[in-house]
């Protein structure tokens, strides 16, 4: 059904993509070739039976597909939205390489999406186990781990710190690419399985490290929600806003319907955000619906951008105007934001990763006008639990070290998501969980 | 839902309300605050731990604008849809010796349980609270039974000495050793005061009240600087050391929503029986 239209979305925060329908899911389910050795299925992360549940949509069978995915992805309906598939499943499958791959991510979504309408059936628990474990952070890696050891039969208690479950899916992901509802359907179901779930508890301080020790396994899933500053003069003016802060605003309060709702956000003219994510186009495309001209600063160049190139687009689409090569070194203003100084920056020889190093330009500034400063520059792990805790070995960002299996150096501690990893993906984030979850229920030696 | 058990009125525009929260007030302690929200519309705001007592935490808060009016109007048994905490780092209570707590206006909500934390380390602990005026004086009864002197200040000079606590806090620290001292009250006053101890180098804390949203070091809302350096008030403080705070940065940045902040207050006031939020 594709997109709706640029006049009509920047109207609302409904979603943009409006999927499938039936016969376009059907006649996309029908290009797939059903491989032997599918590559499709290697690229995602949970490695979701691909082709059998593309088999099932092509037999007009939707909820049996939905079902299928289930059974390697708690989070279908979140993940078919979300999940950078044209790096992941997308980019591996066969029909790729000659024409275009067949379009996973929406076949995902559209089962789910088809299931939900019917009404979500909450999955079957094993017997009690007797075990009780505490899972922090309701983020898609403490949400998949709670529902995967409440499968099991353990008892499980989910702490959040906020007033609603979710973690990114709920404050940071703007609704215009992932509806609340849907989020919230999907989390509901797993809370069904019996998870106990303890809203506003920050764990570190509602509750000790030490009564943890009182729980048969802990796994930590806490994130990467601690904002990177730039560390600029004129930064602490009022009017600049770490992309968090800009996203928590909205998402989670709705300072977009003020004064209805009663979290204040300024009233936005000009805006500039500073970055090249996904966080950065969907702080950009936000304020775009709020109504302001919007400027975005990325310090390499526009094929560097680690945004999704979909993401890019729909900004592009939407007006947001992207400023290449280029760095703020100063927010000016007396009292709040007038405008921000940027230096010029020429690419440089690769780094590791294969993008060029940025360099800046010594004397070649420019001054944009602006009131609003948004900083997407990134997140790093919330320290306030992880520094807490004794015996768990820490990497260089304040992130948890765990192996693959996710045991970190803490026997009885487990951890999974962005706190290891730092800013990643839900998908990685949900692997990383049914891992841990697994893992617990080893130890536990079910 | 959390339940406010009792709900009073201690002067003008000043409430106390005890709040059932057996989650925070397990751990809480000195210098702590909780974040609130009364209802599935309504904002976060961050608020002080005035007093513990079994599952009750007790919040004293002024009045001033839309969410601290819904809050006040909720009557004893009503609820709240959110109480966080306990949040932020705990004062840094030891054995300091003679410790000087100034509590200006509602600021002095903050005062006994500090008071008493300190105490029970073994300081001697003398309280200086000013306010308004007389009307506008409240825990004095408590901080008289917690403290070894209690010595109060009046702008208006309607009880104790005529002028300001800072005044009393000068004299103080001329006539005896003062170790450590904690200023809480308005931004202003905060600065004001500090400046009393500043060149005597006493150790001095003021609990500093940025604008808000989570409480938990995820946005940066709350930043603050100190010491030249950025810090999240939410989980670094609330409580810093008064001779470096960058006190002009945070009054201005306390500023910033201001006109939305008078829209909302007048909506609020406008809707308050028709709205269907507020029975
Ligand atoms: C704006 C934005 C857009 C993004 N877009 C995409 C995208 O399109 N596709 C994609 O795959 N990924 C995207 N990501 C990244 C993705 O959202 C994250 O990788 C993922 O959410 C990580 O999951 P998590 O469960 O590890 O952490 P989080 O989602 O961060 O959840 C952590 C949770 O733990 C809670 N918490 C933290 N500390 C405590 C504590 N001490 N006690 C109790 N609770 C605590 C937090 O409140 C939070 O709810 C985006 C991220 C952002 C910020
Ligand atoms: C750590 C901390 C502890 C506090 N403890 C107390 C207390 O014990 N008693 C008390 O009366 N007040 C306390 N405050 C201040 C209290 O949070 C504000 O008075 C309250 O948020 C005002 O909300 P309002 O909607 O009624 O008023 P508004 O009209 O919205 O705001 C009035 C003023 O309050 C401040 N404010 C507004 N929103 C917030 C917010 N989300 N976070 C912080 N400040 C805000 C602003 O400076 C604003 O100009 C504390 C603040 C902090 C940061
Ligand atoms: S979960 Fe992500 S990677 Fe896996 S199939 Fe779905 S869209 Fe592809
Ligand atoms: S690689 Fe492509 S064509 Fe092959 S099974 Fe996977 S989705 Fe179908
Ligand atoms: S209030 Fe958000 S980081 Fe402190
Ligand atoms: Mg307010």
């Amino acid at each position: 059904m594709g997109d709706r239209s640029v006049s009509d979305r920047l109207k609302d925060f409904e979603e943009v993509d409006m999927g499938l329908s039936q016969e376009e899911a059907i006649e996309e389910a029908s290009r797939c070739l059903q491989c032997k050795k599918p590559g499709c299925v290697d690229g995602c992360p949970v490695n979701i039976d691909i082709p059998a549940f593309i088999a099932l949509i092509a037999n007009g069978d939707f909820i049996g597909a939905a079902s299928s995915i289930r059974e390697q992805n708690l989070l279908p309906a979140i993940c078919g939205r979300v999940c950078p598939q044209e790096t992941q499943c997308e980019e591996l499958c066969i029909l790729g390489k000659k024409e275009t791959p067949i379009r996973i991510g929406q076949l995902e979504r559209f089962a789910a999406d088809q299931e939900r309408n019917k009404g979500l059936t909450v999955p079957a628990r094993k017997p009690k186990t007797g075990k009780r474990v505490a899972v922090i952070g309701s983020g898609p890696a403490g949400i998949v781990a709670a529902g995967e050891l409440a499968k099991d039969g353990h008892d499980v208690v989910l702490f959040e710190s906020l007033h609603t479950p979710g973690g990114v899916l709920t404050y940071g992901i703007p609704s215009f690419r992932l509806p609340k509802d849907v989020v919230k359907a999907e989390i509901d179901l797993i809370l069904a399985m019996g998870v106990d779930l303890k809203l506003n508890h920050l764990v570190g301080r509602t509750v000790s490290p030490d009564e943890l020790e009182g729980f048969d396994a802990v796994l930590l899933g806490t994130g990467a929600g601690l904002p990177y500053f730039m560390g600029i003069p004129g930064e602490n003016l009022s009017g600049v806003y770490s992309a968090n802060e800009f996203l928590t605003r909205v998402n989670l309060m709705h300072a977009e319907r003020f004064p209805e709702y009663d979290t204040p956000i300024a009233r936005l003219s000009r805006v500039v955000v500073v970055g090249g994510g996904n966080v950065a186009m969907d702080a950009a495309r936000t304020a775009r619906r709020m109504g302001a001209k919007v400027t975005l600063v990325y310090r390499r160049r526009e094929e560097d951008l680690p945004a999704r190139a979909a993401e890019v687009h729909h900004a592009k689409e939407e007006g947001v105007e992207i400023f290449t090569c280029a760095n703020p070194v100063k927010i000016l203003g007396e009292q709040s934001v007038t405008g921000i100084e940027c230096i010029r920056m020429k690419m440089c020889q690769l780094d590791n990763g294969g993008r060029p190093v940025p360099e800046p330009v010594e004397g070649d500034t420019f001054t944009l006008d602006c009131d609003i400063v948004i900083l997407a520059i990134g997140q790093g792990p919330n320290p306030v639990l992880v520094s807490q805790i004794k015996g768990v070995e820490k990497g260089r960002a304040g992130n948890v070290v765990t192996g693959e299996d996710g045991r970190t150096s803490h026997p009885k501690i487990f951890a999974a998501g962005d706190v290891t990893t730092g800013a990643a993906t839900v998908i990685l984030a949900m692997g990383g969980a049914k891992q841990a979850a697994r893992s617990i229920t080893a130890m536990f030696g079910n | 839902m959390y339940i406010i058990e009792k709900s009073l009125k201690l002067s003008e525009n000043v409430y106390e309300i005890w709040v059932n929260a057996p989650h925070v007030t397990r751990n809480a302690k000195a210098g702590q605050f909780v974040i609130i929200r009364t209802d599935e519309k309504g904002e976060r705001i961050p608020l002080t731990i005035s007093c513990i007592s079994g599952d009750l935490v007790r919040i004293i808060f002024m009045a001033v604008g839309k969410t601290t009016h819904a809050l006040a109007a909720i009557p004893a048994g009503g609820s709240i849809s959110d109480i966080a905490g306990p949040l932020g780092t705990p004062s840094e209570i030891k054995q300091y010796g003679t410790c000087v707590l100034v509590g200006g206006g509602v600021g002095i909500a903050s005062t006994p349980v500090i008071a008493k934390a300190l105490k029970e380390a073994g300081n001697r602990v003398i309280g200086i609270l000013g306010a308004r005026n007389a009307n506008f004086l409240i825990l004095e009864d408590e901080m008289a039974e917690i403290c070894d002197e209690l010595l109060i200040a009046t702008d208006d000079g309607s009880k104790g000495h005529h002028g300001f606590a800072a005044d009393l806090l000068k004299k103080k620290i001329d006539e005896e050793q003062v170790n450590a001292v904690w200023i809480i009250g308005p931004t202003i006053m905060m600065k004001v005061t500090s400046n009393a101890t500043r060149d005597k180098g006493i150790k001095t804390f003021v609990s500093l009240n940025p604008i808000m949203v989570d409480g938990t070091g995820m946005c940066g809302s709350c930043r603050c600087v100190v010491g030249g350096k950025t810090k999240f008030a939410c989980v670094d403080g609330p409580e810093f050391d008064a001779h470096e705070v960058d006190f002009d940065n945070l009054m201005q940045r306390q500023r910033y929503y201001m006109e939305h902040e008078k829209e909302a207050l007048s909506t609020w006031q406008e809707h308050q029986c028709t709205c269907g939020r507020h029975e």
